[in-house]
């Protein structure tokens, strides 16, 4: 069973990092994984993707992603003028960076729409509106349960050390729990 | 726990690269093999590899570097990409020439103009007369893998010979992806120092790559060419050693996935081959008799190990990221001639896909697949915009 993430960024934002780390997490939870970015001379602020594949059997298929399981967004500013949701699987999850209802976005898709407010999150603990990267993982996994929390802890202190791990942890599981009491109705 | 680490392909790349031992060490940043070479230098830098990093002003001089270091007796390496191959180019006809086991990685992208920095491999395809064997990978493991192996084939007595590692731009450098890289232990008893037949040594005077007048020249043509049939049994040889040091199978000149009873059989080089293997996989559950040979080793070509794989199928589809212009595709090209006048006759198609990092989507493939049974391609191209204004040409 293989699992398919697409990351919409623009260039700069981090998203290459996203899929580093759900690849990374995906490994200490002993699976296969493959991430990559859709690639390109990069322009700061170019809108752009990044890719993750997860399975159980090592990955083969090289293309980019088009029938997406999951989509992450981290530019609210994309929704204009971008289809993030093209391909979704009906039966997936849309996890955005937005303070908005799934409902105000307007998306086309039949799949479920959750949104985060990860670039408030990161200002609160980052002090950096645009570091949302982390704070997206959080809610994405309070989410699916895709990739254990300690997987996920492993790799963000794999990627970052000292206050920038420290940090970027505490985003993440700020996310998730805003999630979590969401759906516990807290 | 999946054996190995969670690591971007350049970076695998070079930690391999270090295991090897080279002594010289001399390449040109070129998107996009830089990463690579960024972590070469780094590893160098760090003292972590006992080696001499020489800079240099651009792709001709780092040819020559590594030549000269390998002529007088040393493992060498470098690596490059597109417009950075193609300067080295009259560099690298001397090295076949003079017979220098130089190992390099070619990092496939496009060639200019119009500029692209994207992955095909038209780069190493226009290389393929220069007397370098090619080897080309279908993933970041593999590249590791046939980069230890290249050294071993190159600097065998019975070959002497320039081996390029060929790997998709950007597709495998900058993709993260889990690699087991061996032990320095492991890639010493595996690989022993280099051991030079010859090499330039001021107590022992010699000259490499003189001067061959109409006398001579073609007798070292005609070596070459008889190497080069005799090293398809060493680097096969050393696939299966390699096999048994690290229990990861190499495949050594080509690797058959679901062909034996196959009635098309896929031909492809490099990293499509992955997500052909995948659509193999789904045909094969509607019941379609389809399989894929992945050709590793291009130069040598082996003529005789295709025709016993290949003689009974009945279409052959030849998938390829690069184009003769005016003439067909290089592998197609190479694959009719294998079949020609022989007793077994495939239908032979060739189709030209992801140029210039043009997407390589399972629905491209599985419409390739379906078009080569019902007509012989020549070289079609797959994946053409149909917005843009080809009207003029098509007529």
């Amino acid at each position: 069973m293989m699992k398919e993430i697409r990351v919409h960024a623009r260039a700069g934002q981090g998203a290459i990092t996203t899929a580093t780390i759900l690849a990374n997490a995906a490994f200490e939870d002993g699976k296969y994984a493959l991430s990559f970015p859709t690639f390109g001379a990069a322009r700061m602020g170019a809108p752009m993707n990044a890719f993750v594949r997860i399975g159980d059997a090592p990955i083969r298929v090289r293309s980019q992603i088009y029938k997406p399981d999951y989509v992450l967004v981290q530019d609210p500013s994309l929704l204009r003028g971008f289809d993030v949701v093209a391909g979704l699987k009906p039966d997936g999850l849309a996890v955005i960076n937005s303070t908005r209802k799934p409902s105000e976005l307007g998306l086309k898709t039949q799949a479920r729409v959750l949104t985060t407010p990860a670039a408030r999150i990161a200002k609160e603990i980052m002090g950096r509106a645009d570091r949302v990267n982390t704070a997206l993982i959080g809610a994405f996994i309070a989410a699916t349960g895709e990739l254990t929390m300690e997987a996920i802890e492993k790799a963000i202190y794999t990627r970052f050390s000292g206050k920038a791990a420290e940090s970027n942890w505490k985003a993440l599981v700020a996310a998730y729990d805003e999630v979590k009491n969401r759906e516990n109705g807290l | 726990m999946v054996k190995g680490r969670m690591l971007q392909g350049a970076r695998a790349m070079a930690e391999m690269c270090a295991l090897c031992r080279p002594k010289v060490i001399s390449a040109y940043p070129i998107t996009p093999q830089t990463l690579i070479v960024e972590e070469l230098s780094q590893i160098v830098a760090d003292g972590d590899l006992e080696a001499e990093f020489i800079n240099v002003e651009g792709e001709h001089s780092a040819a020559s570097v590594v030549l000269g270091a390998a002529a007088v007796g040393v493992r060498v390496f470098t690596c490059s990409s597109s417009q950075g191959l193609l300067l080295m180019s009259e560099v690298i006809f001397n090295i076949a020439g003079m017979r220098l086991p130089v190992v390099m990685i070619c990092v496939n992208r496009s060639v200019s103009a119009p500029l692209n920095i994207w992955n095909d491999q038209q780069d190493s395809i226009i290389m393929r007369d220069s007397g370098w064997i090619q080897l080309y990978a279908e993933n970041n493991q593999e590249t590791c893998d046939l980069l230890l192996q290249a050294h071993k084939i190159a600097e065998d007595h019975r070959v002497m010979l320039p081996a390029m590692v060929c790997c998709d731009g950007y597709v495998l450098p900058h993709a993260y992806e889990i690699v087991d890289l061996p032990s320095q232990a492991e890639v010493d008893a595996f690989l022993p120092s280099y051991d030079p037949i010859y090499k330039l040594d001021i107590d022992n005077p010699t000259t490499m790559g003189a001067f061959a007048d109409p006398e001579k020249y073609m007798e070292t043509r005609y070596m070459i060419q008889e190497t080069m049939k005799k090293s398809l049994s060493v680097i096969e040889e050393v696939a299966r050693d390699f096999g048994s040091s690290f229990g990861r199978s190499s495949y050594g000149l080509f690797e058959k996935y679901r062909v034996d009873d196959a009635s098309t059989v896929v031909v492809a080089l490099g990293s499509m081959a992955g997500t052909i293997k995948d659509v193999v996989d789904e045909l094969r559950d509607q019941g379609e008799k389809v399989g894929i040979l992945r050709l590793i080793c291009y130069r040598p070509f082996p003529k005789e190990a295709l025709y016993e794989a290949l003689s009974a199928a009945e279409n052959i589809v030849i998938m390829e990221k690069d184009i003769s212009l005016g003439g067909s595709g290089a592998v197609a090209t190479d694959m009719r001639a294998v079949f020609y006048g022989r007793e077994a006759c495939p239908r032979i198609s060739g189709f030209i896909l992801g140029l210039g990092g043009r997407d390589i989507t399972v629905d491209d493939i599985k419409t390739t697949i379906s078009k080569a049974q019902h007509q012989v391609a020549d070289a079609d191209f797959v994946g053409l915009k149909e917005d843009l204004e080809l009207e003029g040409i098509n007529g």
